[in-house]
């Protein structure tokens, strides 16, 4: 497999976040190129997660800087994140439970639409056609995931592997140039695996999508990222293809807990 | 077997987001509506539209509107009945201070009133979340109660604090008879309830309904809670100024603030509650619920009481019907939390199979 990669579109620069006496990040800087896909990985309670919530703004880290295609912030928020075309699934799935599957994946298309709140309540013109035009865009997500039968099925309802694929779906829905994807595949069987790593490289492949995802099941980790960042107590104690980390004696130890 | 979609192929996506998909639901609610507006003036009595449709269909109205901002953005509220108020006494002032100022602009004059005053009292909820909004928006219920009550100025210097309307004419249409008052609430109804569904469709509705079910993820797509949540509280107190308007205009004709007291409020959650949380059906069903049946068990009880050869005293048959009707409210949410509504889409999708178990 002979891959290309663009510049870096996302840098990390010496990041360090803190909860009152808990240090949940210290100090991480790493960058991501374009159409790559770069795996955090690192013990429970490492700051994974929260490397996720700095990327797309729901934290705000105390210091250092976001650098996104050359833009530099200091202070992201998630409504800024979602503009510049950062969009992320999670850990513990947080869909609209309430709402249908399509419903959940038209809400993806949130930023896109451009008609007002009065055109929309008489469901006239403009806001129709442009409800229309989002619905066949929604439609083609559903195709890609292959979950035509259960559009119209309330989320709540769902099991949970398909759940995953619905979140997957809203996010993919904001055509996002970069995916946050939080644990794709926890508490999934076998085959629910082989089916997200496919889907997840599909939309890499197809779309160029930029992934940073991170996960848990190492076999996963090493088959299908192109660079991992390891981190340990909120500190970045690796970086680099799944075979240099797989050599580190640094990444080793976190692991398995060998004595220096 | 008559109830059953098969044979309905759509062709375009514009035909499966229709409000009705299933062509048996398009024909029964347009018979539905043509049956109020031509039907029912030629069969119902003066009593009936007074003490029945009339509130009905206004409290339909105030349901509709609490059900945005609760049932479907997830913000509770219990102020409607301040909304109410600032609906019907800010259409009083533009209809009395405003010479030639038409019906219909004083009422949704009121109503725009009210969405602006919404928007103040929501600011809490950027901040607070539940029960704490729940007294946040409480505040605005003894405010207006205050206002409406102490300065003069609102209720052009009446003594009293009692305010009235009369001589209502829309376009030379004279609103005096029951029969009028009906249509023209009826009318406003249909027209709102129709807004309110292709709103809670469409792109603003899902902002909405977003923001009620997972905050954190919402903001991550892209939707801003300051928006989503204000338009929820100005949409809501638009809808329920309205309703206020058309209360004391058409209905009471002369009010103090009482009418809009905080009885009222609880009055138009348990309406949203018990008809069905984030459900257009779900309003008419709780306020029909709550109009009809203290009215219809104080005919019925009684008559069953007569059955029995037990003749039940005046205070005995209103004793009776507040605990008849508590226990019904009891009975509902414990059998189905999720209101009338759900229970009429369960129904309806085992008609669809019927008579098949799956």
């Amino acid at each position: 497999m002979n891959r290309q990669f663009g510049e870096a579109i996302l840098d990390l620069k010496n990041v360090s976040l803190v909860f009152g006496g808990v240090k949940a990040l210290t100090d991480i800087s790493f960058d991501v190129r374009e159409h790559e896909i770069r795996a955090i990985i690192g013990p429970n309670g490492a700051g994974k997660s929260s490397m996720l919530n700095v990327i797309n703004g729901v934290y705000r880290p105390q210091q250092g800087e976001i650098i996104l295609r050359g833009r530099h912030f200091a202070r992201m928020n998630p409504y800024k994140a979602a503009k510049a075309g950062i969009s992320r699934t999670f850990q513990n799935i947080a869909l609209f439970k309430g709402m249908s599957v399509i419903d959940n994946i038209m809400t993806g298309r949130n930023l896109k639409i451009g008609t007002n709140l009065l055109l929309q309540a008489i469901w006239w013109g403009p806001a129709r056609r442009e409800e229309l035009a989002h619905r066949a865009k929604v439609e083609e997500v559903i195709d890609f995931l292959e979950i035509q039968h259960i559009r119209k099925t309330p989320v709540g309802r769902l099991p949970y592997g398909l759940q995953k694929r619905v979140d997957l779906g809203r996010a993919l829905a904001m055509e996002p140039s970069i995916l946050l994807l939080d644990e794709p595949m926890a508490g999934m069987n076998v085959e629910e695996k082989q089916d997200m790593c496919r889907f997840i490289l599909d939309v890499n492949d197809q779309f160029g999508t930029t992934i940073v995802l991170i996960e848990h099941d190492m076999g996963v980790v090493m088959d299908i990222s192109d660079r991992v960042v390891v981190l340990d107590y909120g500190r970045k104690i690796g970086d680099g293809t799944p075979d240099e980390v797989r050599a580190d004696p640094e990444v080793i130890s976190a692991y398995l807990g060998a004595s220096h | 077997m008559l109830y059953r979609e098969n044979g309905q192929f759509k062709t375009s996506y514009a035909a499966d987001q229709q409000i009705f998909p299933i062509a048996q639901d398009r024909w029964a609610i347009l018979a539905i509506v043509a049956f109020a507006f031509v039907g029912v003036p030629l069969l119902v009595d003066e009593y009936l539209f007074r003490a029945i449709l009339i509130p009905f269909l206004i409290l339909a109205l105030a349901a509709l509107g609490v059900n945005i901002l609760v049932g479907f953005c997830g913000q509770i509220t219990l102020g409607a009945g301040a909304f109410m108020a600032v609906g019907a006494y800010a259409a009083y002032n533009f209809h009395i201070r405003i010479e030639d100022l038409p019906l219909l602009m004083s009422l949704l004059l009121g109503g725009l009133t009210s969405a602006v005053v919404g928007i103040f009292f929501g600011i809490p909820s950027l901040r607070v979340r539940g029960l704490y909004l729940a007294v946040a928006t409480l505040a605005a219920q003894f405010f207006t109660d205050w206002v409406f009550l102490r300065v003069p100025w609102f209720t052009d210097n009446a003594a009293s604090g009692s305010v009235s309307v009369s001589n209502l004419r829309i376009m030379g249409w004279q609103i005096d008879t029951p029969v009028s008052k009906y249509l023209f609430c009826l009318a406003f109804l249909t027209i709102f309830a129709l807004l309110a569904k292709n709103m809670t469709r469409c792109a603003i509705g899902r902002q909405w309904m977003a923001i009620r079910d997972m905050d954190v993820a919402a903001e991550v797509i892209g939707i801003r809670p300051l928006f989503a949540k204000l338009s929820a509280f100005a949409v809501s107190s638009f809808f329920v100024g309205t309703a206020g308007a058309l209360w004391g205009f058409i209905h009471l004709a002369s009010w103090e603030p009482a009418a809009f007291s905080v009885d009222r409020s609880f009055q138009l959650l348990f309406m949203v509650i018990i008809g069905g949380l984030g459900s257009i059906m779900g309003s008419f069903f709780g306020a029909a619920f709550i109009v009809i049946l203290p009215i219809a068990l104080n005919q019925f009880l009684p008559a069953l009481g007569g059955l029995f050869g037990v003749s039940i005293s005046t205070a005995g048959v209103s004793h009776a019907e507040l605990i008849t009707f508590g226990a019904l409210i009891i009975f509902f949410l414990i059998k189905e939390p999720h209101g009338i509504a759900r229970l009429w889409s369960t129904g309806k999708e085992k008609l669809r199979l019927w008579p098949f178990p799956h």
